[in-house]
């Protein structure tokens, strides 16, 4: 007994601590278990990250401003050093607000760290499932994590929109203005639910006390319980990989996370941490000291919600006017639901898409090897017209500012941008399909043929040939490793009947896999060998290669 | 008009009777007009008494530069407003912006570099002056910027911030038409934009927006634009909109280069 004292006094404080916590809590276990985890390397996987870690300094930005902001509507006179207000008659929230920008030590850094990393969390989750979304990570067995992601991308918009309002401004007064608007253009629930939220009529005098709740309570609350089981399932089903010699839907090729990726996140966090310190510290966001206190009379031109509710905003500029239906009580105000459809279709399809896509190709395997967007084409040009779409309605809420900074006719902007809605989808669908099939023919001809060297070689004959070179194994395995669908036919079922349901379906996978560019096989690739060797071995004339051949193909057509 | 009854024997009127009831019709309307404009006119002090020979060296660079469109007289044509009784203020925004002579025609007349002297603007502005009453550019001191930039910026937020932005930065109108960025317009000039409501804006006259409001309007303006963001580089006061672009390029853009960074294979 007295050795294995004296042997823990030995190896010093560090290992003693361990010791006690081994024993206690058995933090040996849970290190090997979490510290032999093992991910990937590759750029693309950190975008969650970046989302992550500005989710982590939002919370502790948000923490300084709630220490200083009151969340109170209760008009007072301001008192305080900015100039052009002193005097005016203003909220306690606007107040606080104006507080912590000019007389809370750190107040000002705080809010335009508090909001950039707001529009960074939202804007690297959107790039992360983008990329998710490109490499096809969201199939079996990823399917609900995609959908616990798009909750998480959700709950950001939400959480900034909630604090977009908080500080009683103009602009955030006239942003929740246009919420009223949308939701008194609900049928039969509307004027209620306005007047719910509101506490009577719009602005009443609760309800930024009441965002503040939903802001840095529920809202951030579960925001981090989504992204606990976000990350828990990617410990389940582990990370996914590029495809590469040696890595298959089996394993995961990649370093431990202890001490590798423990290090590189680390020191990744405090990047990202100070890159927006840096961006804060030099760029102004959302000054409202300029907008003044809410007032519904005012309305200031250039009013936009922040980037991720403009494609809503969007939504509402390019819905076509006159389209309110009087009957049945009351007015239908088409103009509103109209885009509230649309925003809420676009959003049902991308949380559905996983399932969609395994609907069609019936593919039940697991899938942890990811896929080079130009390998899965209709995926790919899914997506584009998707991003073509939102980026469209996203422009949108900035007609004003495109028509007046490019010299342009507003109306105009309006109309084009509303053509662009319909057309620019369909033509990005197109453009994107036909890349990536002309990619992966691309592609193909590199592993058949190697690359092009640009060097010309005359032969003893007399012909000329470009000289290719075969590529490696491993630039080779990159090219070759996917698979490739083929469409299915309707096929009855048990009864001999052939459903709608299996009609609709072979009309999808026709869709899908109809154009496609079927992977190189190992026959394919040892006959292009053979035949790129014939030539560089044997200096025969051509004529003798051609007459050797043409009995064998003679040959192989008999024995059929 | 008693005495020209109709003679007892004949329906034949006076010669005169219809030049007289054209001239007093005539005198009612102007003088009534003058009556209600100089009511406007006089809560401001008249600019120095314009000397006939300014006024003359005004109407010939009127002949020489406006006429072709506005008119001999400046009655107006068919392709441009008539100047008699817009004043001074009128010509002052118009000129000293350099928006007239105008160049093109299109949605709006824009600024662009100032074709005369102040001494031809203060000439023409005369001239046009001379022709009826109208608003008189301002004087110094009812520019100036030691108003009450809270009321300045009430009242801006109230009437200018539809169209201007809440911060001037400007804003579109429909067909191509658009509020110009108020940074770096003249005191004078805001003023008598507000005075005489040049192209699409509407007039705020002194009924509207008294002077000593619009001197706070000023104020507010000359502050904000004198007085640089606490929070750092403005970014063109534009809003979320250019928040958000900035957000995509170069904050997200910045750090995919460092992930492309930390995920490249060390050679």
């Amino acid at each position: 007994m007295s050795n294995a004292v004296t042997a823990r006094k030995k190896s010093g404080f560090l290992a003693g601590t361990a010791n006690y916590l081994d024993e206690r809590v058995g933090v040996a276990g849970i290190l090997k278990e979490f510290g032999r985890k093992v991910f990937p390397d590759h750029w693309s996987f950190m975008l969650g990250e970046v989302a992550l870690y500005s989710f982590l300094v939002l919370l502790i930005s948000g923490t300084f401003l709630t220490f200083f902001f009151q969340p109170s509507m209760v008009p007072v006179i301001y008192d305080g050093v900015y100039g052009p207000l002193k005097g005016a008659e203003m909220s306690i929230a606007y107040a606080s607000t104006l507080d912590i920008s000019f007389e809370v030590r750190g107040g000002l850094l705080m809010r335009q760290v508090h909001h950039w990393s707001a529009l960074l969390f939202v804007a690297a989750a959107g790039l992360h499932m983008l990329r998710v979304f490109f490499t096809g990570a969201f199939r079996k067995p990823r399917e609900i994590n995609w959908v616990v992601g798009f909750v998480l991308f959700v709950l950001g918009m939400a959480g900034g929109f909630t604090g977009y309002s908080l500080p009683d401004d103009l602009l955030s007064g006239n942003g929740l203005r246009i919420i009223d608007g949308m939701i008194k253009g609900l049928p039969v629930i509307g004027a209620y639910s306005s007047s719910l939220l509101f506490g009577g009529e719009f602005p009443g005098e609760a309800i930024v006390a009441r965002l503040y709740g939903l802001h840095i309570l529920l809202v951030p609350a579960l925001i981090l319980v989504f992204i606990v089981i976000h990350l828990f399932m990617v410990v389940i089903h582990k990370h996914t990989h590029y495809s590469g010699p040696g890595r298959t839907d089996a394993n995961v090729v990649g370093y431990p996370l202890m001490p590798v990726y423990v290090a590189k996140a680390g020191g990744f966090f405090f990047i990202v941490f100070g890159i927006i310190m840096l961006m804060a510290a030099t760029f102004t966001i959302n000054p409202v000291w300029n907008y003044g206190g809410y007032d519904p009379s005012p309305v200031s031109a250039g009013t936009q919600p922040d980037w991720y509710i403009g494609w809503l905003d969007g939504a509402l500029r390019l819905a076509p006017s006159h389209l309110e239906v009087i009957g049945g009580g009351g007015t239908w105000a088409w103009n509103i639901l109209l885009p509230m459809l649309v925003g809420v279709g676009f959003l049902v399809v991308v949380a559905a898409y996983p399932f969609i896509e395994a609907w069609v190709t019936g593919d039940k395997r697991e899938h942890h090897v990811l896929d080079r967007p130009r390998n899965a084409p209709t995926r790919t040009a899914i997506g584009a017209a998707g991003v073509t779409f939102y980026a469209v309605l996203w422009a949108g809420a900035g007609t004003d500012l495109i028509a007046t900074n490019f010299k342009m006719s507003l109306n105009q902007v309006l109309t084009s941008m509303q053509i662009l809605l319909i057309v620019g989808p369909v033509v990005a669908y197109f453009i994107a399909k036909r890349t990536c099939l002309s990619l992966q023919r691309k592609d193909r001809e590199i592993v058949l043929h190697g690359r092009e060297t640009g060097r010309i070689v005359r032969m003893p004959h007399g012909e000329y040939i470009e000289v290719h070179e075969p590529l490696d194994e491993f630039d080779q395995w990159k090219l070759i490793d996917f698979k490739s669908y083929t469409p299915t036919l309707a096929r009855p079922n048990a009864e001999g009947k052939i459903t709608l349901n299996a009609r609709i379906r072979s009309g999808f996978s026709r869709f899908y896999f109809e154009d496609r560019i079927i992977p190189v096989t190992q026959t394919e690739l040892d006959a292009a060998h053979h035949h790129h060797d014939e030539p560089a071995i044997a200096e025969t004339p051509k004529n003798a290669v051609t007459s050797a051949k043409k009995p064998a193909a003679k040959k192989a057509a008999a024995k059929k | 008009m008693a005495f020209i009854k109709r003679n007892a024997n004949g329906s034949r009127r006076s010669p005169f009777a219809a030049v007289l009831v054209i001239a007093a019709g005539l005198a009612l309307t102007g003088g009534g007009y003058a009556a209600t404009t100089a009511a406007v006119a006089s809560t401001q002090p008249v600019s120095a008494a314009a000397s006939a020979a300014q006024t003359e060296e005004g109407r010939k660079l009127f002949l020489a530069n406006c006429a072709s469109c506005h008119g001999k007289a400046a009655e107006g044509s068919t392709v441009a407003p008539s100047l008699i009784g817009v004043g001074a203020a009128s010509v002052d925004f118009q000129v000293g912006t350099g928006r007239m002579p105008g160049q093109s025609s299109g949605p709006q007349l824009e600024k662009k570099p100032v074709q005369f002297t102040e001494e031809q603007t203060a000439a023409l502005a005369a001239y046009v002056a001379s022709l009826a009453p109208g608003p008189a550019t301002p004087t110094e001191a009812m520019v100036a910027t030691n108003g009450d930039s809270t009321r300045g910026g009430e009242l801006f937020r109230i009437n200018c911030a539809m169209c201007h932005n809440a911060v001037g930065a400007g804003g579109a109108l429909t067909q191509g038409k658009f509020a110009p960025a108020l940074k770096g317009v003249t005191e004078k000039h805001i003023y008598e934009a507000m005075v005489t409501g040049p192209q699409n804006m509407p007039v705020f006259n002194d009924a509207n927006l008294t002077p000593q409001d619009k001197k706070d309007i000023i104020t507010y303006l000359k502050f904000v634009e004198s007085n640089p963001s606490a929070g750092g580089y403005e970014l063109a006061n534009l809003g979320p909109v250019v928040e958000g672009l900035f957000t995509w390029i170069f904050i997200l853009g910045f750090i995919i280069a460092i992930t492309i960074w930390l995920g490249a294979k060390s050679n």
